[in-house]
């Protein structure tokens, strides 16, 4: 099986690709935008934790 | 037992007292219901045929809303003044003092409601098989809409918003329609109806045993 | 020591945000293996292995998205529902955390469930929507979880909002069985003649191993997501404890 036999896909490449795709990208920011928060909030805590030790 | 369904007489009569003082609360959301009836003809035309196919249906759906607007009236005034804060303190159990409240939304909102809808209906010259049968789905339907209601307006009281309520209630009341809708569909062609009354009754009773508790619940933690 | 106790034990110290901090790192990395290695099978088995169906070509391989989705879909719902239930009921911080930080994941599984419905429903009906009862009530299903959503936000307070969306979640699964059954019924008395051939694909071996790999990859994946943002939450939670005080300062001298 050719490359693009595997793209056209019997001719609904048009149906099974952005399915894919849009699953591909709702996995990806179910990942990628909990990763970003928690390394936002550790940094934050990390900041809050270090004004308040400076203080005492 | 006996206190018990004192308790509930006193407090059904006092939220029975306090709506009919406050008359607007009591009438506004019947005259919503009656307007949205009447957008519809005015949107597709006096005479069609299709309308009179989508009478019943309607109906019902001018009910969900017009109970999506209704519904806060359980709970608000004794939110506001406190007086619910004193009913889960007293001595009775919440569930009770809960049913009676509902029970006297159902009786303010839901009677009235049937009523008007029955006048509606006869003015729109509804066939009578349709009628029945519209008829007897409301009276089991809207009791569910308000005691699914109370569960919803107890958590988003006080909340910003009534968007909110309606949000998450529409979907909850989907069965309810459904069921009804396909009861009025049978009746207007002549089939038996008994098998979505059952699911309707069905509906209602798991409500019934199941709503009061769960907005007993409900108004714990929204007022610990 | 009896059985008893030990689950007990077991359970509570489960349930202590340390421990639970501890092992969820553990548990995520065994996860993200399996998701890789799972995702890798099925796409391959689903996409290249598997011969294409004789009735619907090779548009049947949408399944591979679409019925894994539609299934946790389902199952992160029982799941938020339950852990809200526990939270209530026992007043387990972290099952309030697992239930809140579930719903964003199931409603992303609902919408994928959804939309490649519809984009297989192009190919099959010839329309995007039709009102297949599968179609329907997960549409349903997407309302109630961006209900829960809703409500979590408008509150402030995080364990009122927990508890608020307990109770929602757990009317939201005495009523789904009754949603689905309604719709059902409501489908098949109003087309009758389509019937969903979605869910009924006709079966053989190769389309289902894929198909498995499918949705253990799936599963884990929310394992992975789920441990992130309970982790991040714990970490807010207990933010004035002692124990991640000591982990930020290791961080802070990890990334240094």
């Amino acid at each position: 099986m050719s490359l693009t036999d595997f793209l056209s896909m019997g001719g609904y490449a048009k149906y099974i690709w952005p399915v894919y795709g849009i699953c591909a990208v709702v996995l990806f920011l179910n990942i990628a935008l909990p990763i970003f928060r928690e390394r936002k909030v550790i940094r934050e805590l990390q900041k809050r934790l270090q004004s308040e030790e400076s203080k005492t | 037992m006996n206190e018990y369904l004192n308790i509930f007489f006193v407090i059904l009569r006092r939220d029975l007292t306090l709506a009919f003082r406050n008359k607007s609360e009591f009438i506004n959301p019947l005259m919503f219901f009656v307007i949205i009836i009447i957008l519809f003809p005015l949107a597709f035309g006096s005479d069609s045929a299709l309308l009179k196919q989508l009478t019943s249906g309607i109906i019902w759906i001018s009910a969900l809303l017009a109970t999506c607007l209704s519904l806060e009236a359980i709970f608000r005034s004794d939110f506001e003044d406190g007086s619910i804060e004193q009913l889960t303190l007293a001595r009775y159990p919440l569930t009770l003092l809960v049913s009676a409240k509902v029970t006297a939304h159902w009786l303010t909102f839901g009677l009235p409601l049937i009523i008007v809808a029955l006048l509606t209906g006869l003015v729109l010259s509804v066939p009578s098989q349709t009628m029945l049968a519209l008829l007897i789905t409301l009276l089991l339907g809207t009791p569910v809409l308000s005691l699914i209601g109370a569960i919803t307006v107890a958590l988003t009281i006080g909340l910003r918003g009534g968007m909110l309520l309606s949000l998450l209630i529409l979907p909850l009341y989907m069965p309810v329609l459904i069921f009804s809708m396909l009861a009025v569909q049978n009746a207007t062609v002549g089939q038996s109806i008994a098998a979505e009354i059952y699911f309707l009754s069905g509906i209602l009773v798991l409500a019934i045993t199941l709503a009061p508790i769960t907005t007993a619940a409900a108004l714990r933690i929204r007022l610990s | 020591m009896s059985l008893y106790k030990k689950c007990h034990r077991w359970f509570h110290q489960f349930a202590s945000p340390k421990y639970f901090y501890d092992i969820s790192h553990i548990i995520s990395k065994y996860a993200i293996v399996v998701c890789i290695i799972c995702f890798i099978a099925g796409l391959y088995g689903g996409l290249i292995l598997a011969p294409a169906d004789y009735q619907q070509g090779d548009s049947f391989r949408i399944m591979y998205v679409h019925v894994p989705a539609a299934w946790m879909a389902l199952f992160v719902y029982v799941v938020m529902a339950v852990a809200g239930g526990i939270g209530l009921i026992w007043h387990i911080k972290l099952a309030e955390i697992v239930a809140r930080n579930s719903a964003p994941i199931g409603a992303s599984f609902t919408f994928l469930a959804l939309v490649s419905g519809a984009i297989w429903g192009k190919p099959m009906w010839g329309a995007y929507w039709v009102w297949d009862a599968r179609l329907t009530s997960f549409l349903i299903l997407f309302f109630l979880y961006l209900g829960y959503i809703a409500l979590q936000s408008a509150f402030e307070d995080r364990r009122v909002a927990a508890r608020a969306g307990a109770i929602l979640a757990l009317v939201g699964i005495v009523n789904i069985p009754i949603i689905h059954y309604s719709v059902e019924w409501w489908s098949t008395l109003h087309q009758g003649s389509i019937i969903s051939q979605i869910d009924k694909p006709t079966v053989h071996m190769s389309m289902l191993i894929p198909l498995i790999f499918m949705v253990l990859a799936f599963k884990t994946f929310y394992v992975t997501s789920l441990l992130i943002r309970v982790r991040t939450e714990i970490l807010e939670y207990e933010s004035n404890t002692s124990w991640v005080k000591q982990l930020l300062r290791d961080y802070k001298n990890v990334t240094n």
